[in-house]
């Protein structure tokens, strides 16, 4: 679903950030409120109401002197709730959050001390710090019914230096129950303080999510792009759960991660047996990925004897292991009780060829780029998914 | 602002040296084994061992890289992460922070039962000289609880506890308050023939939470003969007492475990199957304790340790053929050293550990007030050698007790690191230190690693093991690690009884 869309700023140069409402609201309830009109006809009772400011898909006729942005090039996608950050400069209308979708996001910096290349939001060097803080702060302020997830995304949000503690401290006062999941590259975690520093919050629900992609310090470190990344990785992980801080393990599958998978999961049970998921993820086709496909790409069909093994190597173990970014119709049905749906829903596509399948509800679903390239194995699934659910597969029947 | 990629090379380049950390190697199967300071091991080509200290390995091989990750070498292409690795050694160790857990209680030596291979029982014995009276009881419930040790598991023994069942009503209500005083949490286990057990004692186990562990040897023919009863009727009475203790407090509150005797070296298939037949979820094929009375029945009960190894082997085909046949039950010493060898993890159980076990993680009350660095050395002290008698309760603390010479005398050989002949074993991480053994059957605590039996048993065993290991069936594998996890062989947990 569609995430951003333009028109014409008047009357302010800065963000706002706002509550969207398609409805008329008495004064006293619009201070946060971006008003959406649905055609430039604006009733003359509301040209007083203070909103934060107004949208319009046509040309507002007649605005009153509040910020706005008009001839909209798209506002289907705007509900009556949604939080979007309008750009004064620009006439950009970003939407930061719908409370009505299962997945969310707090983006906090397009930074980034990686440059991982298969990144999938591939960073900028612009320091961007200060405004992004300034907006989520805002943001957090305006969810007005805490989400059960929020995930903490960049960039690498430990660049944020003490923003990023001031950040999750208003989210541990405003919604304590939501879980937060940070993606970071864990570096950061390596210097004790900052390890301390994060766990001193006390944040009750929080984890980190840290990409691992070798259990070999060079490849790991050719993968993101970094010396030393695979050292700081690591020590970062261990002060990190030194310091009780939950840890979750990613792993991108792609042509450089296949070939040492299951020794990579060795060294995650035997270095880092304190984590409490490891998630297997399939390779996104955007970012940086098509510059690098050359040497990224391999069909998920030719690697399910590899991921077999490192799944079942992991869950023999007791190490909870999921899979992420997969379509069912290419995993081995010995893995797919551990596919999970876990892509966001504005990213969510399937193609073509999945009208006809009967596991549709059941499938991780493709990156919408992901349609673009995808594994010769993908096909309908027309067979009786009661046995392929209940349980693993004999192993005599493959 | 563009951003340019790099290849491989410029972060992975071909280090200029390498160095080694500490490991012991042995040769296994046609290949090489090597063991690294955290128990990591790794299988790899003839010769590695000698191109390593040759400097000769291609440090662009992906044998340089499994060596590398696996803490075997270092470079100078990034950290060898020694914090790491020591964090592993830590783990590996965790078993004996925390203080003495085990604490067993010899409530009387009397027992109805004249078992060749028991050391200790007094058949003849009238009631009270051997039993543990109220003092000396509320003595060593208080230096128990002195250890530092939050879970703390009370063991109930004897001769037979149950003869002395007003000394075990005496004991309970006592621990329990006492470990509520100290904020311990407390496991009581009561180890019995189940001969004499009745309605009444059982539920009054089930009313404190007791769990009950028995013997069976086998069938009948072999339990009995293993352990003779006025009326030959050992066999029936466990059998009857396992079923009413199941169906009093629940049936995985009763355990079994075996003592192998040279009766039983034949018959393994049947004991197994008996196991099976009596649906125990598992079984400990273990060695005779060479303590004792033992040592002087030896030619009756003792037998050479090679005929122990070819019992375990088939012993473990055995039940791992069960398994397959969908029937789930454990072999507890495979469980044991499977631990050691698969996960980052130390065993728990003290007669397997280095530093030894003894009064590290057990500790024996005797009847009289007597503590004990083990039961083996209570069993020793029954032939009037008290060199493992660590003290009284009514005269020590467990300060005494740990500092006072007995104590250290065997602490200096309780780790197996510093013992000839174990200090450069590969075996070493997932071997012991047994001080008692070695004085008991070799005069000597430190030991002579050559002619020794616990030694030769424990080479044997993790050899066969590793043999399993390398041969990497799927289906074995995932069965030893249900042992391992609890899980069963598809995920779920089980509990086991």
């Amino acid at each position: 679903m569609r995430l951003t869309t333009m028109g014409v700023a008047r009357n302010f140069d800065e963000s706002i950030v706002g509550i969207i409402t398609a409805e008329k609201l008495p004064p006293d309830q619009c201070m946060d409120r971006i008003r959406l009109f649905a055609s430039a006809k604006m009733a003359d009772d509301e040209r007083l109401t203070p909103y934060r400011a107004l949208l319009c898909p046509d040309e507002l006729q007649n605005p009153p002197d509040l910020p706005f942005i008009h001839r909209l090039r798209d506002s289907d996608h705007l509900k009556d709730g949604d939080i979007v950050v309008l750009e004064g400069s620009t006439g950009l209308v970003r939407s930061l959050y719908r409370p009505y979708e299962l997945h969310h996001h707090l983006f906090v910096t397009e930074r980034c001390n990686s440059n991982c290349l298969m990144c999938s939001q591939p960073p900028k060097d612009r320091d961007d710090v200060e405004v992004l803080t300034a907006r989520n702060t805002e943001l957090i302020k305006l969810i007005r019914q805490p989400p059960s997830y929020l995930t903490i995304t960049g960039g690498e949000p430990t660049l944020l230096g003490d923003n990023l503690f001031t950040l999750l401290s208003q989210l541990k006062v405003s919604m304590p129950e939501t879980e937060l999941h940070m993606l970071t590259n864990g570096r950061a975690f390596a210097w004790p303080e900052y390890s301390r520093q994060f766990a001193g919050i006390e944040h009750p629900n929080i984890s980190i999510g840290v990409p691992l992609y070798s259990d070999f310090a060079g490849s790991h470190d050719h993968i993101v792009q970094a010396r030393a990344a695979f050292d700081q990785t690591v020590a970062g992980l261990h002060q990190a759960a030194r310091n009780e801080i939950r840890v979750e393990i990613r792993v991108v599958l792609h042509k450089l991660t296949i070939p040492r998978l299951t020794k990579l999961m060795e060294y995650i049970y035997r270095n880092l047996t304190f984590v409490e998921h490891i998630a297997l993820m399939g390779l996104e086709y955007t970012g940086y990925t098509p510059r690098n496909i050359e040497q990224l790409w391999i069909d998920p069909l030719d690697y399910q004897d590899q991921l077999e093994q490192a799944v079942e190597f992991l869950a023999m173990r007791n190490m909870t292991v999921s899979i992420y970014n997969l379509q069912l119709c290419v995993l081995r049905q010995s893995l797919w009780k551990y596919s999970k749906q876990s892509i966001s829903d504005w990213k969510n596509a399937y193609s073509g060829v999945c009208d006809a399948c009967t596991a549709l509800r059941q499938c991780g679903g493709f990156f919408h780029w992901n349609t673009k390239v995808q594994s010769r194995g993908i096909h309908p699934i027309s067979e009786n998914l009661e046995k392929a659910n209940h349980g693993p597969v004999p192993l005599d029947s493959r | 602002m563009a951003r340019v990629f790099h290849p491989l090379e410029r972060f992975a380049p071909a280090p200029t040296a390498f160095h080694l950390l500490p490991f012991r190697f042995t040769r296994l199967d046609g290949k090489e084994l090597l063991v690294n300071e955290a128990g990591e091991y790794i299988f790899v080509p003839n010769g590695t061992v000698e191109n390593l200290a040759n400097e000769q390995v291609d440090t662009n091989s992906e044998l340089y890289q499994d060596l590398r990750a696996k803490h075997f070498v270092y470079d100078d292409c990034s950290s060898p992460l020694l914090d790491i690795l020591a964090t592993k050694v830590r783990t590996k160790f965790d078993h004996i922070s925390g203080g003495t857990k085990l604490h067993i209680f010899v409530v009387t030596l009397r027992c109805e039962h004249s078992c060749d291979y028991c050391q200790v029982s007094r058949q003849t014995a009238s009631r009270g000289e051997f039993d543990m009276s109220t003092s000396t009881a509320d003595r060593a419930i208080s230096m128990m609880m002195d250890s530092p040790a939050r879970d703390i598991t009370l063991e109930i023994q004897g001769g037979e506890p149950l003869l002395a069942f007003d000394v075990i009503q005496y004991i309970i209500p006592r621990a329990k308050t006492v470990a509520l005083q100290r904020g311990k949490n407390l496991d009581i286990v009561v180890c019995s023939n189940l001969a004499c057990v009745t309605d009444d004692i059982l539920k009054y186990f089930r009313d404190e939470g007791v769990k009950v562990s028995t013997s069976l040897d086998g069938p009948a023919f072999l339990h009995n003969k293993n352990r003779p009863r006025p009326g030959h009727n050992s066999y029936e009475k466990a059998i009857e007492g396992i079923e009413r203790s199941r169906a009093i407090l629940g049936i995985e509150n009763v355990a079994a475990l075996m003592t192998t005797t040279a009766a039983s070296l034949d018959h393994v298939i049947e004991i197994v199957d008996e196991y099976v037949r009596r649906e125990f979820h598992s079984i400990f094929l273990r060695p005779i304790s060479p303590y004792g009375f033992a040592l002087k029945t030896r030619h009756r009960t003792g037998y050479e340790m090679g005929r122990f190894l070819e019992f375990y082997r088939k012993g473990l085909a055995h039940v791992l053929k069960v398994n397959r046949s969908g029937y789930r039950i454990a072999e507890v010493y495979t469980q044991i050293l499977l631990t050691k060898i698969l996960t980052p993890h130390g065993s728990r159980y003290v007669d397997m550990q280095s530093p030894a076990g003894e009064a590290w993680n057990v500790l024996v009350y005797n009847y009289d007030g007597d503590v004990y660095a083990s039961d083996e050395s209570r069993m020793l002290a029954e032939t009037n050698d008290r060199t493992f008698r660590l003290g009284n309760v009514h005269k020590d603390t467990r300060r005494t007790i740990f500092t006072h010479e007995p104590a250290l005398r065997m602490f200096q050989t309780s780790c197996n690191q510093a013992l000839a002949g174990c200090s450069d074993c590969a075996f070493q991480s997932y071997c012991a230190a047994d001080p008692v053994y070695h004085y008991a059957t070799q005069g000597d605590m430190y030991g002579y690693r050559a002619t020794s039996g616990f030694c030769s048993r424990n080479m044997q065993v993790i050899r066969h093991l590793f043999s399993i290991i390398a041969e990497d069936d799927r289906e074995t594998m995932r069965i030893l690690w249900s042992w391992i996890t609890g899980q069963s062989v598809h995920g779920e947990v089980v509990e086991c009884a």
